[in-house]
């Protein structure tokens, strides 16, 4: 300690001092702070190789070894993460039959197996990517707005109840009553098979929050009129009135008529 | 009953008091008697007037509340998913009578469902009429009434639809427009006055209404009337029976038994529709929102009253012809909504007329045919019906699209095929088995009909037992009038003068015909006769043995035997056959 204290008044001895301790916290700092990156990077990492073998056995038949896409499927490169969860959460990929659009089915990967697909989708390119939950947030929406967003942009296809609707040659625009509200968000930033996109230009994040609480309220609202009838429209009514109720009416006048014999 | 009840003398009293101010004894006397004949399907008319009351009275409370103006307004109604949006009042209304009045929707559910089973009753009503021939004369202007009445309730139903101006109603009338411009010549021009101007215009929910709630209701209601007091003084046609001939009405009185028959009927066409106001959603026009002219939901459709219409569009081809570079004709509009209704309407209130004429048939008929004696009318009902469903199946093809995994596009050139095809084909299969009908009515009348009990004979024989018909049976049978086609005319006649109508008489000659040629004639009375004799001879004959068991349940009636090869047929056989040994 002499030797410190022989110089602790020298001129220098602060400015070293400071100059030791800086490079001390700096270089502790670098250390840690790369070893957590590299502990992150080696995750993500993690995740696209484990998407890579799952799209190698499940996936690369039809959209090929490297996303390039084949014959029998699309080249996945660029579509996104929202895309790749929307298709595989809803369990319209893998296909299980060609025809003329993918139907919705269990999903056949679980929670982290799709997000890892997701994953190895979006190391390709860049794409939509899966929606953060403050997009999701849609508790603060206006509902009116949203319905009238959804008959503007929506019901042309889908029904102004959501229920869906036909589209040419079999395909269709598939009811809306079981979607989540991820599964609405990335249609919309995706646009899935006939379905166009609305990108944020479009339709900006609060108008896609709008629509979604108005659908979310479709899907819980009740019917004061009684039985639904499945909110078709006049072509249920229809088949209703033609057969219940004349049945019930025809009826009603057969026994009158068989009463007076 | 020397004595009057206090009841009684009160009743005469006012009865008195009336009749001296108004002469209404004698009427009353003479209607209230007046006998009406029965059966269930007579009353397919009262279900369409009894829902027509339902209509007029759930209407009528509906104008209290419902205001047609497409004055525009910010909704602040108890439904919140529309809370805030600009609307029409029309719409406003309508929400505020499903939401904020105090019964509204089941009213507006009831007044919307009576309207479809008014329309559909009016329809089936019309199937009974047809197919039994009561169109026939004297009645055939009680037809055309009939007609313009389907026609008006066509019309009273659309203009309903449309006012509340919600997205599915605006849609229709979007459609109606299209339409009306499809019209050569004047089509532009009348839609403009149609809507004041170009579409939707602000003037056209309040010219609808009072369409809808004056004019229209206002003809029905007249027409209605006038419907009625034919039918009471034509008198009621009957159905073929023991005693009923076309000078006659037998039934029930007025009073009091159609009275109640007619009243409870009454209450239960009003239960029904008010059990199913209550219970199913018709029209939820707070789902589809208020109309704008850029916005559309998939699976618009009309109600089941238009879907003929809708799907005869559907299915059309897109075609056009553009004339010199100026005037477009739109065929594959014209077509389907103007000129194939224009056709089936014409047709429907014209046929009456056409059957009296290619028959030659001026009698008066007030006994009804039975479906199958007249077979080419059957046809044409059941084809016009079947051309009718296969352009309604049209008007629900998305649906049905996505209801059976189907593709729109199949199932709409199934329709381009089948409404050509089907249609024919349902004719003939529906002629040939009226005419099947007539032959096994010929067959029960000259042999009885197959009881199912099976008879072995002593000598081995099984037979069929036949027994001979009711005698109810036999009248409506007996009941058939043989129409014999109309001769062929002569060129010239005896004289040798130029028949001038030769062609015209030739063609109804031939069309003639085409209706009753083929018919299957009635057995004569000396038929009928020697076939009662032939059976009775034949059961002598094939009586079985009385030495047997059983024997006295035999029923003497008998035929279809079946014969095993080398077995005696009869007991006269197997007698003689007995005797040689």
């Amino acid at each position: 300690m002499k030797f410190l204290a022989a110089r602790r008044r020298s001129p220098l001895f602060a400015p070293s001092l400071l100059a030791i301790a800086l490079v001390a916290v700096g270089g502790a700092y670098a250390a840690i702070s790369s070893a957590q990156t590299a502990q992150a990077a080696d995750a993500g990492q993690v995740a696209i190789d484990e998407g890579n073998k799952l799209y190698l056995t499940g996936c690369s038949s039809c959209h090929g070894m490297q996303a390039e896409g084949s014959a029998n499927g699309p080249t996945l490169i660029g579509v996104g993460a929202a895309s790749v969860h929307f298709q595989v959460a809803t369990g319209r990929m893998p296909l299980a039959a060609p025809g003329a659009q993918a139907v919705a089915k269990e999903p056949q990967y679980s929670a982290d197996e799709t997000a890892q697909l997701a994953a190895y989708v979006a190391s390709l390119a860049p794409g939509p990517a899966i929606p953060t939950a403050e997009q999701l947030d849609y508790e603060d929406a206006d509902i009116a707005e949203g319905g009238v967003l959804f008959r503007v942009n929506c019901a042309q296809c889908h029904q102004a109840a959501g229920q869906g609707g036909a589209l040419t040659y079999g395909k269709y625009a598939p009811s809306l009553m079981e979607a989540t509200p991820q599964q609405m968000y990335e249609a919309m930033v995706s646009g899935p098979q006939s379905m166009p996109v609305f990108s944020n230009g479009t339709l900006p994040v609060e108008e896609k929050k709008a629509i979604i609480a108005y659908v979310s309220e479709l899907q819980v609202a009740p019917n004061p009129g009684g039985l639904s009838l499945g909110r078709v429209g006049p072509v249920t009514e229809g088949l209703f009135l033609w057969t219940a109720v004349f049945a019930a009416l025809i009826g009603a006048a057969v026994w009158i008529g068989i009463k007076a014999r | 009953m020397s004595q009057a009840s206090p009841i009684e003398k009160a009743g005469g009293g006012v009865a008195t008091y009336v009749d001296q101010r108004v002469g209404s004894n004698k009427f009353l006397a003479r209607s209230l008697g007046k006998v009406f004949p029965d059966h269930w399907s007579f009353m397919l008319g009262e279900i369409a007037l009894y829902s027509f009351i339902v209509v007029l009275i759930t209407g009528t409370f509906l104008t209290f509340f419902y205001k047609p103006s497409m004055i525009e307004v910010v909704y602040d109604g108890s439904y919140v998913p529309l809370k805030g949006i600009l609307m029409s009042e029309a719409y406003a209304s309508s929400l505020d009578i499903s939401f904020d009045i105090r019964g509204g929707l089941l009213i507006r559910q009831m007044h919307h469902w009576a309207a479809l089973i008014f329309i559909a009753a009016m329809a089936v009503h019309m199937f009974r009429v047809f197919f039994t021939g009561a169109f026939r004369k004297p009645r055939e202007f009680n037809w055309l009434i009939g007609v313009v009445l389907v026609t008006l309730g066509l019309v009273a139903g659309f203009s309903g639809y449309s006012l509340p101006d919600d997205l599915l109603s605006g849609t229709g009338l979007q459609i109606t427009r299209g339409i009306a411009q499809a019209i050569p010549v004047i089509g532009t021009w009348a839609t403009f006055l149609l809507f004041d101007g170009q579409f939707p215009g602000s003037d056209f929910i309040s010219r609808l209404y009072s369409v809808h709630i004056l004019l229209i209701p206002g003809l029905i209601l007249a027409l209605v009337t006038v419907h009625l007091m034919l039918v009471w003084t034509q008198k009621h046609t009957q159905f073929p029976g023991p005693g009923r001939t076309n000078e006659n009405v037998v039934g029930y009185p007025l009073m009091p038994v159609y009275m109640a028959k007619a009243g409870g009927f009454f209450f239960i066409v009003f239960g029904i529709i008010a059990l199913i106001g209550g219970l199913v959603t018709i029209n939820p026009i707070w789902i589809f929102g208020p109309f704008m002219p850029d916005q559309v939901s998939a699976g618009s459709q009309p109600d089941w009253y238009m879907g003929f219409l809708d799907g005869a569009l559907r299915i059309m081809p897109n075609w056009e012809t553009n004339l010199f570079d100026w005037w477009t004709i739109s065929w594959n509009v014209l077509i389907p909504a103007v000129i194939v209704p224009g056709i089936l309407f014409t047709g429907l209130a014209l046929y009456p007329f056409i059957e009296a004429w290619v028959t030659g048939d001026k009698k008066e008929h007030h006994l009804l045919d039975r479906p199958r004696n007249n077979p080419t009318r059957t046809g044409f009902g059941v084809m016009a019906i079947t051309f009718y469903g296969l352009l309604w199946i049209g008007g629900g093809n998305d649906v049905i699209a996505t209801s059976f995994d189907l593709t729109i596009n199949s199932i709409t050139w199934f329709l381009r095929i089948a409404i050509f095809v089907i249609p024919p084909l349902m004719f003939v299969l529906t002629r040939r088995i009226c005419l099947g009908l007539q032959r096994r009515d010929r067959d029960k009348l000259l042999h009885g009909y197959e009881s199912g009990r099976i008879l072995r004979l002593p000598h081995g024989e099984f037979i069929e037992v036949h027994e001979p018909i009711s005698i109810k049976e036999k009248a409506v049978i007996m009941s058939k009038t043989d129409i014999a086609p109309l001769p062929a005319p002569e060129r010239r006649d005896a004289a040798g003068v130029r028949n001038k109508r030769f062609h015209l008489q030739n063609v109804q000659h031939k069309l003639s015909g085409f209706f009753y040629a083929e018919n299957i004639a009635k057995p004569s009375a000396a038929e009928i006769e020697a076939a009662e004799h032939h059976v009775a001879h034949e059961a002598a004959l094939e009586a079985p043995l009385h030495d047997y068991e059983d024997a006295d349940q035999i029923n003497p009636f008998h035929g279809g035997v079946l014969h095993h090869p080398g077995m005696p047929e009869t007991n006269a056989e197997q007698l003689a056959e007995r005797s040689q040994h």
